[in-house]
């Protein structure tokens, strides 16, 4: 608890940080309690009202079939974020162990570090189009269009993106071997396993927390590219890459449309980055290092 | 020095085959058929027998050697042959598109100056862009300079190149039209009205570019710079009463010499990979385009070309990397 | 320079009445950008419109469709008839007479024996050739001397247009050709991408999926023919930034398939730079209606056959409702805009084929929900209709597409009004037309209830469209699923008609048995239920002149017409 205390002590003197936290809670609270107060579907057609402008009865207008363009935002950002949600334990989990095994048991180092290497080494974007374009039918078989594409893409966007994690923990873990307090764990006979969870696991916590925050902001960017590309969700499911991607070509009469997803992107990301280097610069002595 | 070049090449070629194998198999295991798109007009028979023309047919594993000999073998001595003159890859199958039937390395080829132009360019002006900002940043961290430097680094690779790339387009190309909206690949620069049309055909893309390498080289390079400055000689130079430009410039900078091509050299592969999202909004037909043709044509001799040249490509100038790092660095060198 | 103006500005007023008399190459470049680009020059292998596009620029077959369907000789001295002696008595075979004094790009002449070659070229077992369906049933072409060619056929042929007619199959050089028969046909790249031709272009560069550069040919026919010097085909991008490029930014004069919303191209043309103008094929967006039982509890071989009918949409009634409820006209106004009109018909041309059933063309949601009444399909307490324990639940499929998600959105509102539950489903593209016997989601093994794509047929003769909706060419496991019969459409009726047109000559008559099966398929059983006419938009500036549309053959069927307009 103490710890926890400090942390947002510390955090608290970041400016930037604290405007990301702020824009961050609302805009959580307009995508999961926004659907609560605002009850029109996002998928409901309305014919009669396609294309509108800014109104009482759509605050933010309609699409080209006259669907509410508020709703989709708030159905887009849920999806974007849910994502990002998704995608870091995957990233945490996977980077963790292969980080923390690495770091400790020598003799694991060379083949980890090894695997790691071959991950950095491949072509990831390629290769995450790959994966999204090749696989999302039997997926999508298997689970539905819509969540075979969130598994697929989440899955995907995991297995490429935890190498960083992987490579900052074993740093932290060898430190942290030469440091006296863990010599004295040893020579009173504590277990490996006990003594990753006790004495390693909390001592490096505070990196992992960082990268696991940039790592967000990361995973938001790739499924909206993914989705502006059109290789994303399918194309019926509201995400605000694909919002934004649907808006392009009626750009010039109506750049709203295109706009607002644009703009929810952006300062997602941004308020997901701000909150991550005020992490940083919160939790590292050093400040400023990487 | 030589004893490590020839020890990293040596571990490179295993990494490469894994890589090799790891792309055919996920491409082997995907569902989808090259002659999908193909209109219904096309009766199965006759779509049966492109498919067999096509040898799509082989078992895997008979490919997979296929696709290595080509790729190691015949395309060397092919460029080899073009390159002296002589013929040792004559007769040989060369690696053929299923699209549009020609080698893939010849569209490869044709394709690479485009991209060239645009990512080289706009990684060279980030370069550029990112050193003095980043040496500045350093000088004073937590300085009024570094904040805004820092504040712009932070907004320049949190928005994502399309978006930067739309708000560009729309305001220059449709709503000003100061910009032409297509990449024309077929000009030719023969003189000063054709450098002209190329530099602003090109502007976009570089500077959309360009703002996004310059703020994560600059964050790198500051983060470099800032773990050099506590070292102790640095301190001992402040100690005896340098001047901080001169730490700066004699001590500092010289020794993040290392690192900072370090962050270049693993940098340029990636900038490879977001110039696919770049190169498809700007229209530059250049290789990232052609692989998002390719994948949504299943054409997969292309796919697999082209994901493993980017892996080449990140094998390469991580060797590089390695290799500078080595020489640059004293601790290295006389160890 | 005065003459000269004044001498272009008749010639542009001769052209303008049809006439045209210019002068080869003096109105220098053309830019025609192709969003989706040419990936080769040789239509022979690929199927896409694209690449069969910019290879009429430069080779020619004997003869072309023109707008309106009909046949008009190019390599051919004339078109070959009964009459005239050039299709034999017994329809077994036709004699094409080449036009005296042709001559290749490269200078040398054009033969019977080049046509023959092509021929062999594609009918090579080895050469996996696209367009091997044109030669079907062709038993041997032979050059009898060098301006004849015999084309002899297996079996009668009423019809026997097909290969060399139309910009899929042209006449290919024998002597560039030669090593390129068989298994050597892809590997020939040089030849593929830069072809000799007798057409009004020639190739000077290739960039495959990129860009065409072409020249007016030297050794065109016509002397004064093309008007434009240089021709470039430039793709990338989508059609959004095609049609901006002609319509608002000039920096092209041609953008071919620019399909947008209505607005969206209103937008553009309003900058006064040029216009969109569509030509209708026989492209036609449809629904069809699954007549047999796809439920997954039957065993894999048995789903979706004949033998076991569909226990929901075997009710003609419920097939009847759901055209019904269908509002065509906005269907096509948001999807296709200009290019699309909406159709009750599965043959929507030409003209003599075209039924005028149009009774489809104004929804009736009442009518359709009084039709369900009557037929004892009762709503249930979800408002759900229910009969027999049936739930009136459906499975709709498509293929991944933005325009047919809005479409099966839209629709599935429809439905839901008249007491229907829709399930909607989305195929990657690849896989639903993939045509894999092992995969489940094609559209051949229709394991739902319903499914949309479009469809059409080459040339502008419908009777082997037609002859493909027999009970013969059912899909099932019997010939791998690979009939064209989707919607299991099964009718003594219609096959004994489709029986009697192959013996029948007389083009009105054909015409008229073509409505009747068309007429079967739709308004009579709503085993099919058409909903967009569709047809390619193209969208070009003021200053070209000499543009025809022309949807039966390549768009750019009379480039060598093109000219600039002052």
């Amino acid at each position: 608890m103490a710890e926890r205390a400090s942390l947002w002590q510390r955090l608290r003197p970041q400016r930037g940080a604290m405007i990301g936290l702020w824009v961050l809670a609302l805009l959580v609270v307009f995508v999961l309690l926004g659907p609560w107060l605002w009850r029109i579907a996002p998928t409901h057609i309305d014919i009669r009202a396609r294309n509108q402008g800014l109104s009482w009865a759509h605050p933010l207008g309609t699409d080209q079939l006259g669907r509410d363009m508020m709703a989709r935002l708030m159905a887009g950002g849920r999806i974007s974020l849910a994502v990002a949600m998704a995608v870091m334990p995957i990233t945490l989990g996977l980077g963790g162990l292969v980080g923390l095994l690495a770091g400790y048991f020598r003799r694991l180092d060379g083949v980890l570090m090894r695997l790691t290497e071959l991950f950095l080494a491949l072509p990831l974007l390629p290769l995450l189009l790959l994966m999204v374009t090749l696989f999302r039918e039997p997926l999508a078989r298997h689970l539905g269009p819509p969540g075979g594409s969130f598994v697929l893409i989440v899955l995907a966007i995991g297995l490429t993106s935890w190498m960083a994690v992987a490579r900052i923990l074993r740093g932290e873990v060898l430190a942290l071997k030469e440091r006296g307090f863990i010599e004295a764990a040893r020579a009173i006979g504590t277990r490996p396993g006990a003594m990753l969870w006790r004495h390693v696991l909390p001592n490096v916590a505070s990196p992992v927390v960082v990268a696991a925050t940039l790592g967000m902001a990361t995973a938001i960017t790739t499924e909206s590219a993914l989705s502006f590309l059109g290789l994303g969700f399918p194309p019926d499911y509201p995400t605000l890459g694909r919002l934004l991607h649907d808006a392009m070509d009626q750009m010039q009469q109506y750049p709203l449309r295109a706009l607002l997803p644009g703009l929810m992107i952006a300062v997602t990301v941004l308020a997901v980055n701000a909150v991550g280097e005020g992490l940083r610069e919160a939790l590292d002595p050093r400040s400023g290092s990487r | 020095m030589l004893n490590l070049a020839l020890r990293r090449l040596a571990m490179a070629v295993p990494t490469l085959l894994c890589i090799s194998l790891v792309i055919f198999l996920l491409l082997e295991a995907a569902p989808g058929d090259p002659l999908g798109e193909m209109p219904l007009t096309v009766p199965p028979e006759v779509k049966e027998r492109m498919r067999a023309a096509l040898g799509v047919g082989e078992p895997w594993p008979l490919r997979y050697l296929l696709f290595l000999k080509q790729f190691f073998w015949v395309e060397p001595l092919h460029w080899l042959d073009r390159l002296l003159g002589t013929d040792f890859g004559a007769g040989q199958q060369r690696l053929i598109s299923y699209q549009s039937r020609a080698p893939v390395f010849d569209v490869i080829a044709e394709r690479l100056p485009q991209t060239l132009a645009v990512v080289g360019l706009s990684y060279l002006l980030g370069v550029l862009v990112a050193l003095p900002v980043a040496i500045l940043s350093a000088r004073h961290p937590q300085g009024w300079f570094d904040r805004i430097a820092g504040s712009l680094a932070m907004l320049g690779y949190s928005l994502p190149t399309f978006l930067t790339g739309l708000v560009l387009i729309w305001v220059l190309a449709i709503w000003l039209k100061w910009l032409p909206s297509v990449y024309d690949t077929t000009l030719r620069v023969t003189d000063w009205a054709s450098l002209l049309r190329q530099l602003r055909q090109m502007a976009m893309p570089v500077a959309v570019l360009t703002l996004y390498n310059a703020a994560q080289i600059s964050r790198y390079l500051r983060a470099a710079m800032l773990d050099n400055l506590r070292q102790d000689h640095v301190r001992t130079a402040r100690a005896k009463g340098l001047g901080e430009g001169a730490v700066l410039c004699r001590h500092v900078l010289r020794n993040s010499l290392s690192s900072m091509v370090t962050v270049i050299a693993l940098g340029l592969p990636t900038v490879f990979g977001g110039a696919i999202i770049t190169e498809q909004l700007f229209k530059v037909n250049g290789l990232g385009q052609l692989l998002i043709l390719a994948i949504n044509a299943h054409d997969l001799p292309m796919v697999m070309a082209l994901t493993f040249v980017f892996a080449l490509l990140i094998v390469l100038c991580t060797l590089l990397a390695d290799l500078l790092y080595g020489m640059l660095d004293p601790r290295i060198r006389h160890g | 320079m005065r003459i000269k103006v004044l001498l272009m500005g008749a010639a542009c007023g001769a052209a303008m009445t049809g006439m045209a008399r210019a002068e080869r190459g003096v109105d220098g470049q053309v830019n025609v950008i192709m969003w989706q680009a040419p990936s080769t020059m040789n239509p022979y292998l690929s199927t896409g419109s694209k690449d069969i596009i910019a290879a009429s620029a430069v080779l020619e077959p004997l003869a072309v469709f023109v707008p309106d369907g009909a046949l008009a000789p190019r390599l051919a001295a004339e078109i070959p008839s009964v009459a005239n002696g050039g299709i034999a008595t017994d329809l077994r075979s036709v004699t094409w007479k080449l036009r005296p004094g042709l001559i290749w790009s490269d200078g040398s002449p054009v033969t019977a024996a080049d046509v023959a070659f092509t021929a062999a070229y594609c009918m090579d077992p080895a050469g996996g050739c696209a367009q091997l369906a044109k030669f079907d049933g062709i038993d041997k072409v032979e050059a009898l001397d060098p301006l004849t060619l015999r084309i002899s056929f297996a079996t009668p042929r009423p019809d026997p247009f097909s290969a060399f007619v139309g910009a899929q199959t042209p006449v290919l050089q024998q002597a560039q050709f030669r090593g390129c028969t068989g298994a050597a046909a892809p590997g020939c790249t040089q030849q593929n991408f830069q072809p000799i031709g007798t057409g009004p272009f020639r190739v000077t560069g290739f960039r495959t999926n990129d860009a065409v550069l072409l020249e007016a040919n030297p050794a065109y026919r016509d002397p004064d023919k093309p008007a434009f010097a240089t021709l470039v085909l430039k793709g990338g991008g989508d059609a959004a930034a095609a049609a901006r490029a002609v319509l608002e930014t000039g920096e092209y004069d041609y953008a071919w398939n620019t399909q947008l919303a209505p607005d969206v191209i209103a937008g553009m043309e309003a900058k006064g730079l040029g216009r969109v103008e569509a030509a209708f094929g026989s492209l036609v967006e449809l629904i069809h209606v699954n007549l047999s039982d796809p439920s997954p509890d039957l065993p894999e071989a048995e789903r979706s056959t004949l033998k076991h009918p569909h226990p929901i949409l075997s009710d003609p009634a419920v097939r009847r409702a759901l055209s019904l409820a269908i509002d065509r006209s906005l269907l096509t106004d948001i999807g296709y805009g200009p290019a699309g009109q909406p159709t009750c018909n599965l043959v929507p041309a030409p003209a003599a084929w075209a039924s005028d059933n149009t009774a489809c063309l104004t929804q009736d949601i009442a009518g359709a929900r009084a039709l369900l009444d009557g037929a004892g399909w009762v709503p249930g307490s979800d408002g759900i209709r229910e009969k027999d324990g049936h739930r009136l639940h459906l499975l709709f499929q498509t293929s991944v597409n933005a325009v047919r998600q809005d479409f099966q959105a839209l629709i599935k509102q429809w439905w839901q009004e008249i007491g229907v539950e829709t399930e909607l489903k989305s195929v990657d593209p690849s896989v639903f037309f993939g045509g894999d016997a092992g995969s489940p989601d094609t559209f051949q093994k229709f394991h739902a209830d319903l499914e949309m794509f479009a469809n059409n047929f080459e040339g502008s003769n419908p009777e082997p469209y037609l002859a493909r909706q027999g009970c013969d060419k059912v899909p099932g496991p019997d010939n791998q699923w690979q009939g064209e019969n989707i919607s299991r459409y099964c009718n003594p009726e219609y096959d004994r008609l489709l029986a009697e047109m192959s013996q029948t000559v007389d083009p009105a008559e054909r015409g008229a048995m073509g409505r009747r099966l068309n007429d079967m398929l739709t308004r009579d059983s709503d085993a099919i239920i058409p909903l967009v006419y569709r047809g390619t938009s193209s969208a070009y500036a003021n200053t070209l002149g000499g543009v025809v549309l022309n949807a039966w053959d390549s768009e750019l069927w009379n480039v060598a017409d093109w000219h600039r307009t002052r």
